[in-house]
């Protein structure tokens, strides 16, 4: 019985000391972030962290929604810096929940393409909310081996052919690929710009949409769901990141990916700083390194995307051969605008009408897809 | 002279004559401290599915309406989802009560001591294995190209092609909650005195209707105790249903988290968990009327 | 006694469970050694190689530190609140009793979710700092219940008339408590806060609302999950805490074996 109170009081003793005995807050030296997977590598991070003293803590978000969310969450004090796509940002702008940067600090920024120095996604009323980062294409992922001719068409998704084995991302913003495919392929749609839809070509993408559901093996949430559909070949073709293609490729999983005929939607990020940080410093600080030529080469070569930084060409075929051409880092601006990139679908169509279905419409829309 | 009590004697006395003050002091932090934050929280929240939010913005709009409800009420897909939901909760329930059963009869009536010390360790040991972990250990075991479907073509036969489906979720949800059934119906069991069994005995009966009869009466209680944690820990997750489900797999948690998650519309994620809430509430009511209660 | 043929079936049914609840198990400890980082079946190749990255990994040290303050807090908490609770309960009739009962299994009967998005938004709203003690919070919600069940389940065994003799022998209330009624209920204390604590630990979906940018061991792997670069890691954790665990839990199990006036028969 004696043993047992011992036992009672050691455990009472415990949680109460722990506390005490554990290291006191981080603070002043951390920021935590909101990134996509695969954003703050140890590879640029640790090198960050040593020069700086900052410590990076970063916590991933698979969609613009959740990144939102985050950023907004507890009162908005909790996250340093967010890597906003840009159909995350213009919603953090006018939700007042991140603040104006001055580009003037950062040294690379004059070595940034022009399109990218204040594209309007992260540019208001001539103010920088943030500094451009890295962009690229939603792409199309296949199996080599059971995917046979290679396809080169967005149809490859949408045709029984490959029933029961295909995958998409789980984010109401898919809609825009099907709104994509039909600009193409339905022209009488009169679709302009696969985000600003009005009732009946937002009609049209959801049936799209509809008769690709018993296609679906899964609508892959996390970028770890996608890799391991593809490794186990649960999947053997879907619209994915370069990230996956990557993983998958040095996992030796024979696939492939592909920017179809259609075109793509893309994601051009900004690295954003919340209006409540405590750590202003060490995101400038971020900011700065993040923008440099090496780190740039380095994410963009990780990650299957394209630096911001034109210096950054040289650096990526020195780190990897031939990854300046494959990552279109030194493409023309042809290729930019093939790409149409993510944004926030508000009411106003921006041809004067304002009968464009907002954001809201898109994912009550899209949890009834899922249903 | 006489002999006063201490200080502490008289203190202790006065509560034993006055029973309800020491009963008022024991409860009153616990108590109070549940409903200043737990039972104040649900009401704030419970009470926000009257209102809307800012789509840009996400700030919360305090103009009261059922919007929500009518949405909820008119689109057939969230009947679906809780219908899905509330069917798998209670597959899960069922095959956990019937694997556990068996297993709890074995641990409390037939295995020795030592027997029963391993069983109650070997049953508690995978609660601390991370639930991410074991889930998304069942991934690779479903998998097309899992252990699973490895071990069936060993033995000559077809892929079960189960990955990523309501089947893997029915079978990956029995695997976690498991332990929280075999606990209750183990405490059931062990509490039956063996007079009973030996009664039933003398008075004529066979085995199965002793079964029948006098021990599942008596386990009941901690099988409906077990059956409001599997069939609660089903109807509220959303995790299991993003690792292992398929196209057609949301569950009330996953859409109650999208809509805060996605859309950062907390009055429609909580307007959609009054669903949840109102099943646990006539389950717990049934289970309170079962004995359930004092079987936890 | 059951029949012998009966018996034999019960402990096939048992090894087969046993096999269902630790296959996982085994998928995890294997997978710890995975040459790959990505996770296929059958298993690309051995290796110790993730042991010591995944030991030395700075978040999750943090994130393993934050779990375990959480937990023993959280425990703390319910031990406290939960024996009160069920003292209360047990020894006193008064209006509202079974509300009691109903009242602390909420947390537990109620999706977890729902927890997380109630908490959240209090806590916003009273402009709270998230971090350890809105953690704690969440989980000592859920934890109180364990106790709470498991002492008062003890305290409905135990004869009142203990009480009332220690009482006549001269013991005032705190002797009593401390001499007579305190060993009947510490093995349900231990077993209750054992339980308590490895809910805590383990515990994700609340904690996700109530962390804020904090992460927690559960988080922390989800975030793994999420990745897909570093499973393996995962698995080297969960394989380690597995491991350290054994002990405390079979120690438990030996000191909460009943014994003395609880024995039934």
């Amino acid at each position: 019985m004696t043993k047992r109170m011992w036992v009672l009081t050691a455990m009472l003793a415990v949680g109460l000391a722990f506390p005490a005995a554990g290291v006191t807050s981080k603070q002043g030296g951390t920021l935590n972030m909101i990134a996509w997977e695969g954003y703050t590598q140890p590879q640029w991070v640790k090198p960050f962290t040593a020069s700086t003293g900052c410590k990076v803590h970063a916590k991933y978000g698979g969609s613009s929604d959740e990144m939102v969310t985050l950023m907004r969450s507890g009162g908005g004090g909790q996250y340093d810096m967010v890597s906003a796509s840009g159909d995350a940002s213009l919603r953090l702008i006018y939700g007042k929940d991140v603040q104006p940067v001055d580009p003037s600090k950062i040294p690379d920024f004059k070595n940034f393409g022009k399109a990218f120095q204040s594209p309007p996604n992260n540019t208001v009323g001539g103010k920088h909310y943030g500094i451009s980062l890295q962009w690229g294409p939603n792409t199309l992922l296949y199996n080599t081996k059971l995917v046979k001719p290679a396809p080169t068409s967005w149809s490859a998704i949408y045709s029984p052919k490959y029933k029961g084995k295909v995958t998409v991302p789980d984010n109401p913003i898919q809609i825009a690929d099907a709104a994509l495919y039909l600009m193409k392929h339905s022209p009488s749609l009169g679709i302009k710009d696969p985000y600003e839809l009005n009732k009946a070509q937002f009609d049209a993408a959801i049936n799209l949409l509809k008769k690709q559901k018993p296609l679906i093996k899964k609508y892959w949430a996390l970028a770890s769901d996608e890799i391991d559909l593809f490794k186990n070949r649960d999947a053997v073709i879907g619209a994915s990141w370069p990230y996956q293609t990557n993983t998958l490729i040095a996992a030796k999983a024979p696939v492939k990916d592909v920017v179809p005929s259609e075109g793509a939607t893309g994601w051009l990020d900004t690295w954003m700083v919340s209006s409540h940080t405590k750590n202003l410093d060490c995101a400038m600080k971020w900011l700065s390194w993040i923008s440099t030529p090496k780190v740039q080469a380095e994410q963009a070569i990780y990650f299957g995307e394209t630096p911001v930084n034109s210096k950054a060409c040289a650096i990526m075929d020195k780190l990897s051969k031939g990854s300046c051409a494959q990552y279109h880092a030194n493409a023309p601006l042809k290729y930019f605008k093939q790409i149409h990139f993510w944004k926030t679908p508000i009411a106003d169509c921006g041809n004067g009408q304002k009968n464009c279905m907002d954001y809201t419409a898109w994912q009550r829309a899209w949890t009834q897809l899922k249903g | 002279m006489r002999d006063r009590p201490g200080a502490r004697r008289r203190f202790g006395g006065a509560l034993w004559r006055r029973p309800w003050l020491k009963g008022l002091s024991l409860l009153s932090l616990p108590v109070l401290a549940f409903l200043i934050v737990y039972v104040a929280a649900l009401a704030a929240l419970f009470l926000s599915a009257l209102w809307t939010v800012d789509p840009f913005t996400s700030k919360l709009i305090h103009h009261w309406n059922l919007d929500n409800f009518r949405t909820l009420w008119n689109d057939s897909t969230y009947r679906t989802v809780a219908i899905r939901t509330i069917y798998v909760a209670a597959a899960v329930t069922v095959t956990d009560a019937l694997i556990a059963f068996p297993f709890a009869y074995f641990m409390a009536r037939v295995a020795s001591g030592r027997m029963r010390a391993l069983l109650f360790v070997l049953v508690l040991l995978p609660l601390w294995a991370s639930y991410l972990a074991r889930v998304y250990a069942w991934r690779l075991i479903l998998n097309n190209d899992g252990l699973l479907n490895w071990s069936l073509h060993k033995v000559g036969l077809p892929s079960a092609g189960i990955a990523y489906s309501n089947t893997a979720m029915w079978i990956v949800f029995s695997y976690i909650w498991l332990p929280f059934m075999i606990l209750p119906v183990y405490a059931a069991l062990e509490r039956i005195p063996h007079s009973y069994i030996e009664a039933s005995r003398d008075l004529g009966a066979k085995g199965t209707r002793t079964l029948r009869s006098v021990i599942l009466p008596l386990a009941l209680p901690g099988i409906v105790a077990g059956s409001i944690f599997t069939f609660s820990l089903t109807l509220g997750d959303y995790i299991t249903p993003v690792l292992i489900g398929g196209a057609s797999s949301q569950f009330i948690g996953n859409v109650v988290y999208d809509s805060v998650n996605q859309a950062s519309d907390l009055p429609f994620a909580a307007a959609f968990a009054v669903v949840p809430l109102a099943v646990m509430g006539v389950y717990l009511t049934l289970a309170r009327r079962l004995g359930a209660f004092e079987a936890l | 006694m059951e029949s012998r043929a009966t018996r034999i079936g019960l402990g096939v049914w048992v090894a087969l469970v046993l096999a269902f609840l630790y296959i996982p198990i085994v998928v995890i400890c294997l997978y710890a050694f995975n040459s790959s980082n990505v996770q296929s079946w059958p298993i690309a190749g051995l290796t110790t190689r993730w042991f010591s990255p995944a030991i030395h990994n700075g978040d999750m040290q943090q994130a393993l530190e934050l779990s375990l303050k959480a937990a023993a807090l959280a425990t703390t908490i319910a031990l406290l609140l939960g024996s009160a609770a069920s003292f209360g309960v047990h020894r006193f009739r008064f209006f509202g009793r079974e509300s009691i009962s109903f009242l602390l299994v909420l947390p537990i009967a109620l999706p977890g979710i729902i927890t997380g998005m109630a908490l959240n938004s209090y806590f916003t709203f009273w402009k709270f700092n998230f971090g350890l003690w809105t953690i704690v919070i969440g989980h000592a919600t859920f934890c109180v219940v364990v106790v709470y069940n498991n002492v008062i389940a003890r305290l409905r065994r135990v004869p009142g008339s203990l009480t009332e003799a220690s009482m006549d022998l001269g013991a005032d209330g705190i002797q009593t408590f401390r001499y007579v009624t305190f060993p009947t209920i510490s093995t349900a204390l231990i077993s209750g806060g054992l339980l308590a604590f490895a809910l805590s630990f383990d515990e994700v979906i609340v904690t996700t609302f109530t962390a804020g940018a904090q992460n927690t061991l559960p988080i922390w792997i989800f975030g793994q999950i999420r990745l897909g670069q570093q499973l393996p890691q995962v698995n080297v954790v969960v394989f380690i805490i597995l491991a350290v665990t054994i002990i405390p839990v079979a120690l438990a199990q030996r000191l909460t074996r009943e014994s003395g006036i609880l024995r039934t028969e």
